[in-house]
C-alpha cells in the first residue's frame, strides 16, 4: 500500500497542479485539481512519469482519484476533513477515520505566506486548516496527524497549528521558494518537485518492516538538494520523533490479536429461544 | 468730495459683488474727470466698531489712492449676514444634515442586520451543565439465602434491605456515585427445589422461570459450603440469565449486621465481575478524559467504538479453485448461530449481514515451512500485513458510511496446506485465528483431511460452518466489546451456546454503552457550543438548534433513568442523545464562511463606503466647525 503512496506523492507534485492527499494509513482520498494524464497536450496519454528517462509511470492502475477537477475546492476539503459532507456522499470520498487512525496530509501546489492556492480562484489560509484540525481533534477524528507540505513558503502553513498531536513537514521556510525538479523538454513543463522528488526516492527504500523513524524523514532533501530549506514542527507531539516509525504513517500495518477464546454451539439444538 | 470723508456701502453679499462696490464707491468720491485710481489696496479687516452692524462679522477695506495725491478711503464692509443668508445654503445645509442622519440612524443598522448570519438560539447554559457531570447509577440486587445457610435466629432478621453507596471520582469533572439496593430474604420452597437439582445448568432455567429480574438488576443465590451444586474450586456461578449462586460458608454464631459485613465483600464482587468496575468505566467514559497521553489500551477497551448500524460481512477466500472446490452453507449458519445473537443486541443497534465468495484471493504474506509440525505457518509478527492486500477486494456497500466487520474463512492453497498460525510465544493457535480491532477477523481453515484421492481435483469440500461459527461468534463478541476480558479463577460463567449472548452480558453491555453515550454526547454538545461560540460566522439553522435541544433533553432524561435504575430506558435516551448531537456536529451545512482576515474586510469595504461617507463627513464637520464659530462670536459679544 504505500508503493501506492510513493506514485501518489509522485504524481500529485508534478506540474504544479493543486493536489491533496489525506489518508488515514488504509484508505486513501485523492484531491486532484486537474488530470494530467489525460490532457490533451499529454503526449503519452493516461502516463505521467516522475523522471525523464520514463522509468516509473505513476499514474498507474491503483490511482483512484475521489475528487477531480471542479471538485477540489476549499469548502470540499474542509468538509472532508470535519466530516460535514452530504449524506449522499459515498464511502470512498469520505475520510472514514475514529480515535484510533493516524492520518497523512499531503499538499502540493502553489502558496505563499499563510496560503495555499486552489484552482487559480481561492486559497485555504494557515488559519482555516489549524482550526479545521481543532475540529477533527474535538471529535476524536484522529490519534496522530502527519503534515507534509510542498509549496513555496510552505513553513507559514503550520505556524498556525494549536491542536496536539500534530506533525508536519514543509519543503520551504518562510520567504524561500519551493523548486521543481527537472524539466521536460519534449513536454514542455518541469516533472516534479524537488523535495517530493527525494522524498519518494527515500520512501522507495523503506519496506513494511522498516525501523526508520521521523528523524530521518526530517533529513530528505537538505540545503544542498533542495535548494530551500526543508523545515518541521513537531511541539504538538506528544511522543518523540525518534520513537515514531515512518510505517506510522506509511506503512499498512493493523493492530491484530491472536483469537484465544472461542465460542460453545451446539449444532443439534435447532429450536431458537423466545426472547 | 475733499478731505478724506468715508462712505460706507455696507454690502451684504459675498464674493461676485465686491467690483460693483469698488466702483460705486470710487464713483460717490469721483471729484473730477481728471482723477483716476491709482491703486486700490485692499485690507482684509474688520471695520472699527461704529460700522459694525450685528451678523456681520467679517470685512474688507478698501484703500483707494487717487491720483490726485490724495487718498480716499472707502471702507466696504464685506460680510457675511447669517440673518438673511440665501436660501440655497440654508437647504444645502439641511440636506447635509438629513443625509448625515439617514445614513447613521437608517443605513447603519440596516447593514448590521443584513450582513449578520442566522443563527438560532441554543441552550448554552444547559450545555456548560453538562460539562461536569456527577451520575448515580443504581442497581437492584436480590440475595436470597437458601435453606441451610442461616440459623433460625438470623432469619427472623429477614426480609431486609439495604443500600451500599460508593463515589468513584473520574476527574474533576465527572463523578460517578453507584447505589446497591440490597433486599436480602429467603428462598422460597419452590426456590429450594429448584436448587437441588441434578446440575447447575437445570438449576439456573428453573431459577430464572421463577423469578422474573427486570433488566439492570441482579438475584445471587447463597448456598451453604456443603452443598454440592457446583463443582470444587468454584465458588460463583454466574449463569445465563440474570442468577448467580454463590458458595459460601456462613458463621451460625453471629449476628446478622457481622453475618452481612462478611457477606458484603463477596458480594460485591460477584456484581463488580459481571457489570463493571471503575477500569471498566473509565475506558468507555474515555471521551471525557481530556488530552493525555495515549497509554496501552486494554483488550476490553481496544474493541470498543461502538456506533449504532453495523455491516457485518462473511468472505470465503478460495486462492486455488482448481484445488478446492469449497461450498459453504452460510445462511444457514448464520441464521441458526449469528442471528439469535443479533437480535438480542436489536435494541441496541441494526445490523445487517451479508456474504461472498472471493476467488484468487491471496494473502500478502508468504508462510513458512515448519519442520517440526510439517506444515506451513503464520507467525504472529507478519499477522498485521495480512490485511491489507485483501482489503482492497473486500468491497463494501458504497452508498452507506457504516462501520462494516469482516469475517474472512481463508482456505489455503494445496501447495501450502496445512496452514497453522503461531503466537508470540511459537505456539500454534488452537481456533486458528486471528483479529484486529474495529476491523473483523480472519480464520484459517485447513482441509488437510479430504486428501485421499490427490489425483482427483478440484476436491469438493464442505466447509464446517460450526466449527467455523463458533470462531466467528467469539470474534464478534470481543470486537463489540460484548465478551469480558477477566473472569476470576474460581467463577464459572455458563457459556450462552446458541443462544449467542447472556442476559447479564447484554446488561452490562448496556451500562457501559449507555455511559459511552452519555460521554461522548456531552463532549460532542460542549464542543460544538464552544465552536459556534467561538466562530462568529457559522450560520445556525432551526433545525440544527432543534436537535441540540433533543439531545439536552435525552441527555438529562437518559441521567434521570441512570438515577432511578431503568437501565433500558436509560440506554434508549442514551442512544436518541448521541444521535442528535452527532447529527447536529456533523451537519453540512456547519462550515463556516471562510475565514476573512481583517485586511481583507476592509478592503471589501472601504471602495462601498468611501466615496460616500467622504462628503457627508466632510460637511458635518464644516457644518460644526461653522456652528461653533457662531457661538464664539456669540460668546464674545457678551
Amino acid at each position: 500500500m504505500h508503493h501506492e503512496l510513493e506514485k501518489l506523492f509522485g504524481y500529485m507534485s508534478e506540474f504544479d497542479q493543486l493536489p491533496a492527499c489525506m489518508t488515514d494509513v488504509l484508505h486513501i482520498v485523492l484531491m486532484l485539481a486537474d488530470d494530467m494524464a489525460c490532457n490533451h497536450r499529454n503526449p503519452k496519454p493516461a502516463t505521467v512519469f516522475s523522471h525523464k528517462n520514463m522509468e516509473l509511470n505513476v499514474y498507474g492502475d491503483d490511482v483512484e482519484v475521489d475528487y477531480r477537477g471542479y471538485e477540489v475546492t476549499v469548502e470540499n476539503f474542509l468538509r472532508v476533513l470535519t466530516g460535514r459532507l452530504p449524506a449522499s456522499t459515498p464511502r470512498s470520498k469520505r475520510l472514514l477515520s475514529d480515535d484510533r487512525s493516524n492520518i497523512l496530509i499531503y499538499m502540493t501546489g502553489h502558496g505563499g505566506n499563510g496560503f495555499l492556492k486552489f484552482q487559480d480562484s481561492e486559497e485555504i489560509t494557515n488559519v482555516e486548516l489549524a482550526d479545521a484540525f481543532e475540529q477533527m481533534w474535538q471529535k476524536r477524528r484522529y490519534n496522530e496527524l502527519l503534515f507534509i507540505i510542498d509549496t513555496c513558503q510552505g513553513a507559514s502553513m503550520y505556524e498556525r497549528f494549536y491542536s496536539p498531536n500534530i506533525m508536519a513537514l514543509a519543503s520551504s521556510q518562510v520567504g524561500e521558494d519551493s523548486l521543481s525538479h527537472q524539466p521536460d523538454l519534449a513536454i514542455g513543463v518541469h516533472l516534479m518537485d524537488r523535495y517530493t522528488f527525494y522524498l519518494l526516492e527515500f520512501l522507495e527504500d523503506i519496506h513494511p518492516a522498516s525501523q526508520s523513524n521521523m528523524n530521518d524523514l526530517f533529513k530528505v532533501c537538505p540545503k544542498s538538494q533542495c535548494v530551500s530549506t526543508p523545515g518541521h514542527r513537531t511541539d504538538l507531539f506528544q511522543r518523540n520523533p525518534n520513537s515514531v516509525l515512518i510505517t506510522d504513517f506509511f506503512g499498512s500495518v493493523r493492530k491484530v490479536e491472536i483469537t484465544m477464546s472461542t465460542m460453545k454451539l451446539n449444532p443439534n439444538n435447532t429450536e431458537r429461544t423466545e426472547m | 468730495m475733499k478731505g478724506g470723508s468715508k462712505s460706507k456701502v455696507p454690502v451684504s453679499i459675498w464674493c461676485g459683488h465686491q467690483l460693483l462696490e469698488v466702483l460705486q464707491c470710487i464713483s460717490s468720491s469721483w471729484t473730477g474727470p481728471d482723477l483716476s485710481v491709482l491703486a486700490v489696496r485692499c485690507y482684509p479687516t474688520l471695520p472699527p466698531r461704529y460700522l459694525q452692524v450685528p451678523g456681520h462679522f467679517w470685512g474688507m477695506a478698501l484703500a483707494l489712492t487717487l491720483r490726485s495725491n490724495r487718498s480716499q478711503t472707502c471702507s466696504i464692509p464685506l460680510t457675511i449676514n447669517t440673518k438673511s443668508i440665501t436660501p440655497e445654503k440654508q437647504r444645502g445645509k439641511y440636506a447635509a444634515l438629513s443625509i448625515a442622519a439617514m445614513v447613521i440612524v437608517v443605513g447603519l443598522p440596516l447593514w448590521w442586520k443584513t450582513t449578520e448570519t442566522y443563527r438560532a438560539s441554543l441552550p448554552y447554559s444547559q450545555i456548560s451543565e453538562l460539562d461536569t457531570l456527577q451520575l448515580q447509577l443504581t442497581m437492584e440486587v436480590d440475595v436470597i439465602f437458601t435453606k441451610g445457610t442461616l440459623t433460625a435466629e438470623q432469619q427472623n432478621k429477614v426480609p431486609m434491605s439495604q443500600t451500599q453507596e460508593n463515589y468513584y471520582k473520574m476527574n474533576d469533572k465527572t463523578g460517578l456515585r453507584y447505589r446497591y439496593e440490597m433486599k436480602y430474604r429467603t428462598a422460597t420452597v419452590m426456590e429450594d427445589s429448584a436448587l437441588r437439582m441434578e446440575s447447575v445448568q437445570e438449576a439456573d432455567v428453573s431459577l430464572s422461570q421463577l423469578n422474573e429480574s427486570p433488566s439492570g438488576s441482579l438475584v445471587i443465590y447463597v448456598i451453604p459450603e456443603t452443598s454440592g451444586l457446583l463443582p470444587d474450586g468454584i465458588n460463583v456461578y454466574m449463569g445465563i440469565y440474570r442468577t448467580a449462586i454463590l458458595r459460601t460458608s456462613l458463621h451460625k454464631e453471629a449476628k446478622m449486621e457481622e453475618l452481612l459485613s462478611v457477606i458484603g465483600p463477596k458480594i460485591l464482587r460477584i456484581i463488580q465481575t459481571v457489570t463493571f468496575t471503575n477500569n471498566d468505566i473509565k475506558a468507555s467514559m474515555s471521551d471525557r478524559v481530556p488530552t493525555g497521553k495515549f497509554t496501552k489500551e486494554s483488550l476490553a477497551d481496544s474493541m470498543r467504538a461502538f456506533k449504532s448500524s453495523y455491516e457485518i460481512t462473511f468472505s470465503l477466500l478460495n486462492p486455488d479453485p482448481k484445488s478446492h472446490d469449497l461450498h459453504w452453507d452460510i445462511e444457514e449458519a448464520v441464521d441458526k448461530y449469528i442471528q439469535p445473537f443479533l437480535d438480542k443486541l436489536s435494541g441496541v443497534a441494526n445490523f445487517s449481514v451479508d456474504s461472498q465468495i472471493l476467488y484468487y484471493a491471496i494473502l500478502g504474506v508468504t508462510p513458512r515451512y515448519d519442520k517440526t509440525i510439517s506444515s506451513y505457518t503464520l507467525s504472529a509478527e507478519s499477522l498485521p500485513h495480512v490485511i491489507n492486500p485483501v482489503e482492497a477486494r473486500l468491497g463494501s456497500n458504497a452508498a452507506s458510511s457504516n462501520p462494516v466487520l469482516n469475517f474472512l474463512l481463508y482456505v489455503p492453497d494445496y501447495p501450502h496446506c496445512p496452514l497453522y498460525i503461531k503466537d508470540q510465544n511459537g505456539a500454534t493457535v488452537q481456533s486458528n485465528a486471528f483479529h484486529s480491532p474495529r476491523w473483523g477477523g480472519i480464520m484459517v481453515y485447513n482441509v488437510n483431511e479430504k486428501y485421499l484421492d490427490n489425483n482427483r481435483f478440484p476436491v469438493q469440500v464442505n466447509i464446517d460452518t460450526v466449527r467455523v461459527m463458533e470462531v466467528f461468534l467469539a470474534q464478534l463478541r470481543l470486537l463489540l466489546g460484548v465478551q469480558l476480558a477477566y473472569v476470576p479463577d474460581d467463577f464459572l460463567m455458563e457459556s450462552p451456546a446458541n443462544q449467542g449472548l447472556t442476559d447479564w452480558e447484554l446488561d452490562r453491555f448496556l451500562w457501559l454503552r449507555t455511559l459511552e453515550n452519555i460521554a461522548t454526547a456531552t463532549t460532542t454538545l460542549t464542543s460544538l457550543a464552544q465552536l459556534l461560540d467561538e466562530i462568529g460566522n457559522i450560520v445556525i439553522y432551526d433545525k440544527i438548534a432543534s436537535q441540540v435541544y433533543n439531545a439536552v433533553i435525552s441527555v438529562q432524561a437518559a441521567i434521570a433513568e441512570l438515577e432511578a435504575g431503568n437501565l433500558g430506558f436509560a440506554f434508549q435516551s442514551s442512544k436518541e442523545a448521541i444521535l442528535a448531537s452527532e447529527k447536529a456536529f456533523f451537519d453540512p451545512s456547519l462550515l463556516h464562511l471562510l475565514y476573512f482576515p481583517d485586511d481583507q474586510k476592509f478592503a471589501i469595504y472601504i471602495p462601498l463606503f468611501l466615496p460616500m461617507s467622504v462628503p457627508i463627513l466632510l460637511s458635518l464637520l464644516k457644518i460644526a466647525k461653522e456652528f461653533r464659530e457662531r457661538r464664539n462670536m456669540a460668546k464674545k459679544k457678551d
